[in-house]
């Protein structure tokens, strides 16, 4: 392989590195995800964190539904974050809990 | 003024310690609401049942029932929820509230039952006698479909919040309601 023909790899492959790289650093979080009942059962586990590139927590239960199958549509689930209600259009950020709450049963 | 505290418990409810928390001297109405594990839901038979909380949120949502109940001039109100398994009889929730008189502590505690089933972040998952389970109001379970049939149920049960659809409550209710003295 000549000096040339090494550089141009280099530059061939340089600038989707760059682009991921670019990309991770501006969108991609790292959140914690809390299951519950249906949505716990579905996902087989209670708790995970995840490495998004979501930019709200719809965006995010869309990401999970198609990877988990979940069942149940986003019009009938609600959402926490950070240990409070929130509407579906609230941008995650680095660290964010949510919770994703399934049609309740209490009482 | 009152004291309101909501809580969740995996453990069986102390009913007696329960009402000197909301017992007081200016009280003359007590109302209690008992929730009970029925043995059926929507005709079918239920063996066991399983209640899940999302706590932190349960809590602080619980709590802020009880505190929209003061506008019904209550004075002291408590409930608290059960978690874990249960079985067929058992204390599932409880809510109490004193006031001055009857007639606001009525009230106050079918208010608070009802913002909590639709409100508070708590699920049910039933073991029916065929050996198949269900999350209530989830519309899945292992093969389950939910339909309402039950009759018995108040209108107010439908009620949306949250984007929820909530359909369907598997106690029998048995409102307890006791006067003090001839104030109330």
């Amino acid at each position: 392989m000549t000096i040339a023909s090494a550089y141009a790899r280099i530059r061939l492959k340089s600038p989707g590195k760059e682009a991921l790289a670019h990309l991770s650093a501006s969108n991609s979080k790292t959140v914690r995800v809390d299951y519950f009942a249906l949505l716990k059962e579905q996902r087989g586990l209670a708790s995970e964190k995840i490495q998004t590139e979501s930019a709200t927590v719809l965006e995010l239960y869309e990401e999970l539904q198609k990877q988990y199958g979940f069942s149940l549509k986003h019009s009938s689930v609600a959402v926490a974050l950070n240990d409070e209600f929130a509407d579906w259009s609230k941008t995650l950020s680095e660290s964010d809990k949510v919770v994703f709450i399934p049609p309740v049963a209490g009482g | 003024m009152g004291e309101l505290k909501f809580s969740i418990s995996n453990t069986t409810i102390d009913l007696d310690a329960l009402k000197c928390r909301v017992s007081t001297p200016e009280a003359g109405g007590f109302v209690a609401f008992e929730g009970w594990v029925r043995e059926n839901n929507e005709g079918k038979e239920v063996t066991a049942l399983e209640y899940e909380a999302y706590e932190e949120l349960a809590v602080k949502e619980g709590q802020r029932i009880l505190e929209e109940a003061r506008q019904f001039d209550i004075l002291k109100a408590c409930c608290v929820h059960r978690t874990g398994p249960l079985k067929v009889g058992e204390l599932a929730v409880v809510v109490m509230v004193s006031s001055a008189h009857r007639k606001e502590a009525f009230v106050a505690c079918e208010f608070i039952i009802n913002e909590i089933k639709k409100r508070v972040p708590i699920w049910k998952r039933e073991t029916y006698a065929d050996g198949t389970t269900s999350w209530v109001n989830c519309g899945h379970g292992q093969g389950q479909t939910h339909t309402r049939k039950d009759k018995h149920e108040p209108e107010s049960e439908h009620e949306q919040c949250n984007g929820h659809v909530h359909q369907a409550e598997k106690h029998s209710d048995l409102t307890t309601a006791k006067s003090k003295g001839a104030k109330s």
